[in-house]
């Protein structure tokens, strides 16, 4: 069917400016931008020798077009690779003005998906997280500060403890004496993870982004000593030297799983849920699916990898409690076992039910969470805000005694340490970083993750665009950025005049709420700005 | 044919464990340890619901099992060999990477859950989904053999491997299988003794007759259905099979638009 659907976008190229150097139409991954070849190219081809051709040559020079740069605006999507990489500043990209009319309840993103579905007749696919207008509780939430009463503390002289374990801890620790009348520790301490800052890179599988990709995320947890997540697609052999800095993941297709998987990583992760598409199961394309992904996640090069919505050997918390039961059996019981599940309206009583199932990490993903592909209807329409979730589950844990059972990991839109702080501070042990980590390493967020084109060499496996993301230079950005954020938080911890994360946790005090609804301080257990 | 197996690994005097009472977490460290000291044969008596047993072991070993063992089974399973007298639970050979189970009764749901390598037989009958999401690569090629009648979802989005469904025992009228049978198959290879109805069938897959080659490879296993359990091959490969395939192993292609 001839597609109705107006550009999104218009590339200008400055023809001044342009040296033709050809970078922009090598490196596009989406082919929106190519040579128009001059007359010379053509006049070659006709030219055969007889003075017939010599005439078709001639015809054409009328239409002689100059050696230049043209951009397919329809295929724009956006991701300024080109933007950012012309040597001569000459690429400009702007929204196309006359798409469609202005409107302001038939915004022209609704329209464009109605045209888009008409041609179609398919779910709308996208990638990235949850982009519409909704609330932002973080936005809506300021953090507390030291004057006069009790001092605040400089973080540039005096030691600052960001140091953080996920795991379970006991409820008390019981002490006995040696021989020698030394004191010894009783308590039987079960498995804990460290890390150096309380972030962890959020599970993003080899087959939705690049292994330069996952290379920089290993990289960079290693050299900050935090941690990066397998997500569901194996471990691919080039990570191994990471594996102490990687938590295995295992979702329901189980792809990648086996012994050696289990016994490598330093934390086991159980899938059941995903902020950007919770309740809804995995699909990676069988095109996606080459050599070495195949290699990782053990399945044939080009088939489909589905990942069923549900775990068919969970239907019950007593059936997660079987499956972590079965994971921590057969790695002897030498490491933790997370459950991560999106933020969805029961989120307490289940995470409840999952600490009481023997998790040792829960993981909550907020409606903001990323994705590598989902229906757009999922993404934008499902699922509850990180921040009412987290301290929804805070509470209940409490409230049942069962709070020290597990450790608390916050993801789905931390834009920045503030909304670390303000997570920890709700009751999150440390937060996930997804969408934050790739524009690290250079995604503008385009939301074409699905379609395996990334120009940046992230969201895809197609070599020519692969290279294009040194997993070198992206894993010192990673690194800079969570060193970056790592002093931050040591200020705002110095400003509130407490020298360790440890003092913030669950410290609903500090925060203080700005034009929020009673309802919403009540929930968030935080007290109105002034009060 | 007991003694065969046993030779497969290595002499060493047989480790007896009495199972009665113990916790699973218990009675799992004691094959653990029994294991990591040298024992490669293990007798486990009066087994009763202890669940996770053999999980994730990569040690070549000979477990036998007189009782019922408990759910998740050769859970995560590297390479030993379980042989269960008695009736086996749920989720037997969950996420298995090599190894073979063999249970003589009849097993619950879930079984060979995204078994990825070895075998496991089943002499009587079995529950709900099973053998779902199984998935081969390369040589490691999953196996599960099915003596009795199997439930609904059987072979649910097959990815790999070969199951068997031989349905013996059968009351008159009892069907092969459940409904939904290899719904949402993308791979892999299902051989069924007789026919089913059409109505049963997942819509990704169609029913086919064996070729030479089917029949090398249900005969070699319908051969070591009948070692393990006393039964006569021969007469079992008079009968007529079905095989099922995939008929594109994209079921979930064009459902999309970006
Ligand atoms: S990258 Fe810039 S200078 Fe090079 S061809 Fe493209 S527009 Fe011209
Ligand atoms: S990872 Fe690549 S495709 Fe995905 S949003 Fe970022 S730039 Fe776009």
């Amino acid at each position: 069917m001839r597609s109705l659907l107006p550009p999104e976008y218009i590339v200008r190229i400055d023809q001044d400016r342009c040296r033709r150097c050809g970078r922009c139409v090598r490196n596009c991954g989406f082919g929106a931008l190519s040579f128009e070849h001059s007359f010379w190219h053509r006049a070659k081809e006709l030219f055969q020798g007889s003075t017939e051709d010599l005439q078709k040559v001639i015809a054409h020079v009328e239409e002689y077009v100059p050696d230049r740069v043209v951009a397919d605006n329809r295929k724009c999507v956006q991701c300024h690779y080109c933007v950012t990489h012309c040597p001569e500043g000459a690429i400009n990209i702007e929204p196309n003005p006359l798409a469609y009319k202005a409107n302001h309840y038939w915004l022209p993103h609704y329209q464009k998906n109605i045209v888009k579905q008409a041609e179609s007749g398919g779910m709308i696919l996208t990638g990235s997280g949850n982009d519409k207008p909704y609330f932002s509780y973080f936005d809506h939430l300021v953090l507390d500060a030291c004057q006069v009463t009790n001092p605040s503390i400089d973080p540039l002289r005096e030691p600052m403890e960001l140091r953080t374990y996920l795991g379970s801890r006991p409820k008390a620790l019981e002490i006995e004496q040696d021989s020698d009348g030394e004191p010894v520790l009783k308590t039987k301490l079960t498995p804990q993870v460290k890390l150096e800052i309380p972030i962890v890179f959020a599970a993003m599988s080899y087959g939705a982004i690049s292994l330069n990709a996952q290379k920089a995320l290993a990289m960079a947890a290693k050299e900050c000593g935090v941690l990066m997540n397998t997500g569901e697609g194996g471990m691919h052999r080039d990570l191994y030297p990471y594996a102490d800095h990687i938590i295995g993941q295992v979702a329901s297709g189980r792809f990648g799983v086996n012994p050696e998987y289990l016994e490598r990583a330093a934390m086991l992760e159980i899938k059941i849920g995903q902020g950007a598409k919770p309740g809804i199961g995995g699909h990676l394309p069988g095109e996606k699916v080459d050599e070495e992904v195949s290699r990782t996640r053990m399945i044939p090069v080009g088939s489909d990898a589905l990942s069923p919505a549900p775990h068919h050997d969970i239907y019950s918390i007593e059936d997660l409690a079987q499956l972590i039961s079965a994971l921590k059996e057969a790695t002897a019981y030498t490491k933790p076992v997370g459950v991560k599940i999106a933020a969805v309206h029961n989120v307490a009583a289940i995470a409840s039910g999952i600490a009481r199932a023997g998790a040792d990490v829960i993981y909550i993903d907020g409606f903001r969470g990323g994705t590598g592909a989902t229906p757009m209807i999922i993404r934008d329409h499902v699922g509850i805000p990180i921040e009412l979730a987290l301290a929804a589950v805070d509470d209940r844990l409490r409230q049942e005694g069962i709070r020290n059972q597990v450790s608390l990991i916050a993801a789905g839109g931390i834009r920045h340490s503030g909304d670390v702080a303000k997570a920890i501070a709700l009751g999150a042990d440390a937060v996930a970083i997804g969408t934050a980590a790739l524009i690290a390493m250079g995604c503008h967020v385009c939301q074409q993750c699905f379609s395996g084109n990334c120009s940046w060499g992230i969201a895809t496996q197609r070599p020519e665009l692969t290279r294009h993301l040194n997993p070198e230079e992206a894993g010192q950005r990673l690194a800079n950025l969570l060193r970056g954020w790592a002093l931050e938080l040591k200020e705002i911890l110095g400003s509130l005049g407490i020298n360790a994360i440890e003092s913030l946790r669950g410290s609903r005090l500090r925060l203080r709420g700005v034009g929020l609804s009673e309802q919403d301080l009540e929930i968030l257990g935080v007290k109105p700005a002034g009060r | 044919m007991g003694c065969e197996l046993r030779n497969r690994v290595e002499a060493v005097e047989p480790y007896r464990i009495d199972a009665q009472g113990m916790h699973h977490r218990q009675l799992n460290e004691t094959i653990r340890a029994a294991l990591s000291a040298g024992y490669r044969e293990i007798i486990l008596d009066n087994v009763n619901g202890q669940r996770y047993i053999g999980a994730g072991i990569s040690t070549p070993a000979y477990i036998e099992i007189n009782g019922v063992p408990g759910n998740d089974l050769a859970v995560f399973m590297n390479g030993p060999t379980i042989r269960v007298h008695g009736n086996g639970q749920d989720g037997i050979a969950n996420t298995m990477n090599s190894g073979t189970v063999i249970v003589d009764g009849s097993a619950g749901d879930v079984l060979g859950y995204g078994m990825r390598g070895g075998r496991l037989f089943v002499r009587g009958d079995v529950g709900y989904r099973v053998g779902i999401h199984m998935k081969e690569y390369r040589e490691q090629v999953p196996v599960l053999v099915v003596g009795g009648r199997a439930g609904a979802f059987c072979g649910e989005y097959m990815a790999g491997g070969v199951l068997v469904v031989l349905g013996l025992d059968r009351l008159p009228g009892q069907p092969l299988t459940g409904d939904y049978l290899a719904t949402g198959m993308h791979g892999g290879v299902i051989y069924l003794r007789g026919r089913v109805a059409e109505h049963l069938l997942g819509k990704e897959v169609q029913m086919f007759d064996l070729n030479d080659q089917d029949w090398k490879l249900l005969g070699g296993l319908l051969d070591e259905f009948g070692n393990y359990f006393g039964v006569d091959a021969a007469e079992l490969k008079k009968d007529q099979y079905t095989k099922l395939l995939p008929v594109s192993h994209r079921p979930y292609g064009r459902l999309y638009v970006s």
